[in-house]
């Protein structure tokens, strides 16, 4: 009787067990298809050097590891995203900081200038390239420049500044830098806010009260507090601008312009541009590595520091 | 005369703060503007009157973007894509939320794990095996290739969102309908998925601007124009009309609209949601 007992019971549990997967199941379902199987495949198509069409692919074993690593345009685009990323974390962050200082008080129009800086950040990087681009944009027509940076810089008295901003080696990746942080310190803008309003008011009175200056206040409260809000946005910075690519598509074209080259733009080239989807998955393996490597140790780093 | 010296420092302090915050505004809406402005000249005009407002407004390439642009087909597409894919995201990462959150099954942790750690690595790349999947399963140029391939992309995070919600939500409701006999499925429905209005509206936003905006899976997985979304859409224009700039703007601002005019419209649950977001994550 008992027996008979617990084997109803646990043969309910097996069926309410089963009951409850169906809900994950359709999560799980695609989930495997459509990132669990991709991932395992990335792995797999980076041993092998294949064209993407023909049923034969051939087992290289880490040849394209060996060549990536002797690939000069692959390390001059990653150093390219690396100066963007710089340009991102300095120009961009400081900016979105400085907004959110000043926005975090009792001023006017708060509203508004929340919602006109989060607006750059909802635009398609596709629109946001294409602005720009007929902003920057080079070459005269009548006599007039065409590009409206141009245009302004004549109209100023500065002509000897007019440049091909985009296709200039020396100016066309700054400018994409710019544009990327344009369309995203409004993001880091929001975020750095909403931490620096989490901080107590009465750590600020009581500062007061004992005669500290404000940028005191500044070096001691806010900036001590905000840290682990900072490492958040830094982090998120690294992985999105490292990435950029589609901005980049959308303002220079998509020609093997090497001077404006950024890893995905490499893989892509090397899996649309040369058919090689062996090495296309190598190179994104090899970038995955190293982002996660670089998201992983500011995490430690981040963590030790909130212990400290 | 300290007061008002006093006064005066903070009247000086609050307009350099407004003038470093109305400058940052302006160029943050000036290349809008910009656009709008273009998108309103004609060929002719264009490169000869650099006027902010131009002097006669020509809508002539709106109606030319959106006829022989093909641009109602992509706006078209971009709807379907946006609905079916935010509404699959909605349903499928409720259920997985739900499950995670509230029942008991053997290996609960590692499937959630599974998809935190899918929002925690980066991925780059992922594109390439996934075309060659999408390909080997007959699902390049096709509607429900596309939509699969973005409701995954959109799935942890969401999971994520919706099972801390979950998590914090008293479950006296739920308990209650489990005792008038309301099975699992109906309580999801019915209890569980009403009172997580708000964190489904942040889901539906984010997921919203993230399938409107998406380029790169559009470009690899539809090669058929009347398949093709708006930001693919935008590009296949720009490569035809790369110097008909006028018109290039009309289909900028036509692709732009509908995104600001949501974010107006519910820019508040946005800065909310991404406020929050930040907190979580």
């Amino acid at each position: 009787m008992g027996i008979a007992k617990i084997k109803k019971f646990s043969l309910a549990q097996f069926k309410d067990y089963l009951e409850n997967y169906l809900f994950i199941l359709p999560a799980v379902a695609i989930f495997s298809v459509f990132y669990i199987y991709p991932f395992y495949d990335i792995f797999r198509l980076s041993l092998h050097d294949w064209n993407g069409i023909t049923p034969f692919r051939e087992f290289v074993g880490l040849a394209n590891f060996q060549e990536i690593m002797r690939d000069q345009n692959w390390w001059g685009s990653l150093w390219h995203a690396g100066y963007i990323t710089l340009i991102a974390l300095t120009f961009q962050n400081a900016l979105a900081f400085a907004l959110a200082l000043a926005c975090d008080r009792d001023i006017r129009m708060k509203k508004f200038y929340r919602v006109v800086f989060y607006l750059p950040p909802v635009l398609s990087e596709v629109v946001v390239g294409l602005i720009w681009q007929w902003i920057l944009q080079a070459g005269t027509q009548n006599g007039q420049q065409i590009g409206l940076l141009n245009y302004f810089l004549n109209f100023i008295g500065l002509p000897h500044l007019v440049n091909d901003w985009l296709s200039d080696p020396k100016t066309a990746l700054t400018c994409i830098a710019v544009v990327h942080s344009w369309k995203g310190f409004g993001w880091g803008f929001i975020i750095l806010l909403a931490g620096l309003q989490t901080i107590d008011r009465q750590l600020y009175e009581a500062a007061k009260v004992d005669g500290a200056g404000s940028l005191s206040v500044f070096k001691n409260i806010t900036l001590p507090l905000m840290i682990p809000v900072i490492f958040v946005v830094v982090i998120l910075t690294i992985l999105g601008s490292m990435q950029v690519f589609v901005l980049i598509l959308s303002m220079v074209g998509q020609g093997l312009v090497y001077h404006t080259e950024v890893p995905v733009t490499r893989i892509l080239a090397s899996m649309t541009g040369t058919n090689r989807f062996g090495y296309a998955c190598a190179q994104g393996v090899i970038f995955g590595f190293i982002l996660v490597l670089v998201s992983f140790s500011l995490n430690k780093i981040s963590n030790k520091l909130k212990q400290a | 005369m300290k007061i008002n010296r006093y006064i005066l420092a903070s009247r000086l302090k609050s307009i350099v703060i407004h003038t470093f915050l109305i400058l940052v505004s302006l160029t943050c809406l000036f290349p809008l503007f910009w656009m709008l402005r273009s998108s309103l000249m004609t060929n002719a005009t264009i490169f000869v009157d650099k006027s902010l407002i131009p002097h006669e407004f020509n809508i002539h390439n709106y109606y030319l973007a959106w006829t022989e642009g093909n641009f109602a087909v992509y706006c078209l597409n971009s709807l379907i894509y946006t609905v079916s894919v935010v509404f699959g995201i909605v349903v499928v990462s409720s259920l997985a939320a739900y499950a995670f959150s509230r029942l008991k099954f053997p290996g609960k942790n590692i499937f959630f794990n599974m998809f935190l750690a899918a929002m925690m690595i980066p991925l780059p790349g992922s594109f390439v095996p996934l075309y060659v999947l999408m390909n080997k399963l007959g699902l390049v140029n096709t509607r429900i290739g596309y939509i699969l391939c973005m409701i995954n992309v959109g799935l942890s995070l969401s999971i994520f969102l919706l099972k801390t919600f979950f998590d914090k939500m008293p479950s006296d409701l739920e308990d209650a309908a489990r005792i008038d006999g309301c099975s699992k499925l109906g309580i999801w429905r019915h209890v569980a998925l009403p009172l997580a209005r708000p964190a489904i509206a942040v889901i539906v936003i984010f997921n919203s601007l993230n399938v409107w905006n998406e380029y790169i899976l559009a470009t690899l997985l539809l090669n058929d124009k009347s398949l093709m979304p708006l930001q693919r859409g935008l590009m296949v224009f720009q490569g035809v009309h790369s110097v008909d700039y006028p018109l290039l703007m009309a289909g900028l601002t036509i692709a732009a609209t509908p995104i600001i005019l949501v974010y107006l419209s519910m820019q508040k649950h946005i800065i909310k949601g991404l406020s929050s977001g930040a907190v979580v994550g």
